[in-house]
């Protein structure tokens, strides 16, 4: 069985570390603050200009002023600091986020990544995603491993315009965990159920198969 | 006005030498932190082919989007603007011009604009469609495209408090953009919820000092929410 979102975020978890500082993407990366491990403390980033980002607010504490990154009223956790967007992509920039999780169309065997533009389409913008990729070290995308039509995403070249190049080294779909080096993509880990042959069937782009594939398991 | 005494009382006054083909940089995020009644005045003047420089560009009917209603931008620069039906029609008939930029350059634009660096070098686009054209240079192995700064005419801001000397300080995440900005303008307008005496506001905790600010309004805001989420409390 392919991962679901909530699957997919459980696994992006596990990478966090105790003391990380953390920015996640809008969408399924947004669902992995529900599963920091116990034990451990990791601080939001989220670069309209927060650190320490909590959880929704109720009702009763909703403010105008206090937003996310995807413009959805939160609160600040404990310890929290909020400054100016020059600020918070200064950390994103300069290197002091831990860890990086988003988004994309497309990855590629030599690292690049494409999420924010398709040809043809009404072009929205990039927000903060090319400031994201080629300041982390660190990241890790997550997206479904092939199109609804079967397409797979994982390709020797991006073909839609890029969002950074030569910066993923970590991705994780719905089907499988990878790493990616020397010009291809490292098969690391595998969905329950799911089958190395589909997944090499699923990879267009040139994939490294060890002989054994650990399944994810999940609790 | 005298000495530092930078407060004006109306919103005309406020926006007194806006003129056609001028360059305004807008503090907000979203709409959060908006100079909301700044905008409005804009409005009012009827002002055409402004070049606004602002991460988004409102939502129909608020915020930047209202200037949109009478054609009165020429041009955004921006990072997102997928917010807004109006914005999407004028983008497509090209009678509105946008200049996408990552959103971490715009903000460093803006700062660099306000510090007197006319260009600075990012890793952010290079091997993207935003690096075309731009001269590329190698630092520790490492390629990066060189940016240049941005300042404005008037720049449009949003405080929480200021004092009369124009000493700015914002609430929560409404100072995203804003500090920046206040820094980049002509002429810098500042409009806050509340304006205090001199002394009032703690010199450590200003945000924006007053050299930058040019005027000071006070008004009163409607703070629209665009993404209301909330947990059972």
């Amino acid at each position: 069985m392919a991962l679901s979102r909530e699957q997919i975020a459980q696994r992006i978890a596990r990478e966090l570390q105790d003391g990380f500082y953390v920015n996640l993407g809008i969408g399924i990366p947004t669902l992995v603050a529900n599963y920091i491990p116990d034990g451990i403390e990791v601080m939001l980033q989220s670069e309209n200009g927060l650190l320490g980002m909590g959880p929704f607010p109720t009702e009763d504490e909703i403010d105008a002023d206090m937003i996310n990154a995807g413009k959805q009223t939160v609160t600040a956790a404990t310890g929290a600091s909020i400054f100016s967007s020059a600020e918070s992509f200064a950390m994103i920039r300069g290197g002091h986020v831990d860890l990086t999780v988003l988004g994309a169309f497309e990855v590629d065997v030599n690292g690049n990544i494409a999420s924010w533009m398709i040809p043809g389409k009404l072009i929205k913008g990039m927000g903060g995603a090319m400031d994201l990729v080629a300041g982390a070290d660190n990241i890790i995308v997550t997206m479904t491993h092939a199109s609804k039509h079967g397409e797979s995403k994982l390709l020797n070249e991006c073909s839609l315009p890029l969002t950074g190049s030569g910066c993923i080294k970590k991705v994780l779909t719905d089907l499988a965990y990878m790493e990616i080096k020397d010009g291809a993509f490292h098969l690391k880990e595998r969905a329950p159920g799911v089958s190395v042959e589909e997944i090499i069937a699923k990879t267009e782009g040139k994939l490294v198969v060890p002989d054994e594939v650990p399944e994810m398991t999940f609790s | 006005m005298s000495g530092f005494n930078k407060v004006v009382n109306s919103y005309e006054e406020a926006m007194e030498g806006l003129e056609d083909g001028m360059t305004v940089i807008a503090g907000g995020f979203g709409l959060c932190g908006i100079p909301e009644n700044l905008i409005a005045q804009i409005k009012t003047m009827k002002t055409k082919d402004l070049t606004v420089v602002s991460n988004n560009c409102g939502v129909d009917g608020f915020g930047l989007g209202i200037l949109l209603e009478d054609r009165q931008v020429k041009k955004m620069i921006s990072s997102y603007v997928g917010e807004n039906a109006l914005f999407e029609k004028q983008l497509l008939a090209g009678e509105l011009e946008v200049e996408l930029t990552p959103q971490g350059t715009l903000a460093e634009k803006m700062r660099a604009g306000g510090a007197g660096i006319p260009a600075f070098y990012t890793a952010t686009g290079y091997g993207t469609p935003v690096g075309d054209g731009k001269e590329v240079r190698e630092f520790n192995d490492r390629k990066y495209i060189m940016e240049e700064s941005i300042t404005g005419d008037f720049a449009i801001v949003k405080g929480w408090k200021a004092d009369t000397y124009g000493n700015v300080v914002y609430r929560d995440t409404a100072q995203n953009f804003n500090p920046m900005a206040a820094t980049a303008g002509k002429i810098t307008v500042v409009e806050v919820e509340e304006i205090v005496e001199p002394g009032e506001l703690n010199p450590t905790e200003i945000h924006t000092p007053g050299i930058y600010v040019n005027r000071v309004i006070k008004g009163t805001f409607e703070k629209r929410i665009e993404q209301r989420t909330v947990r059972q409390g």
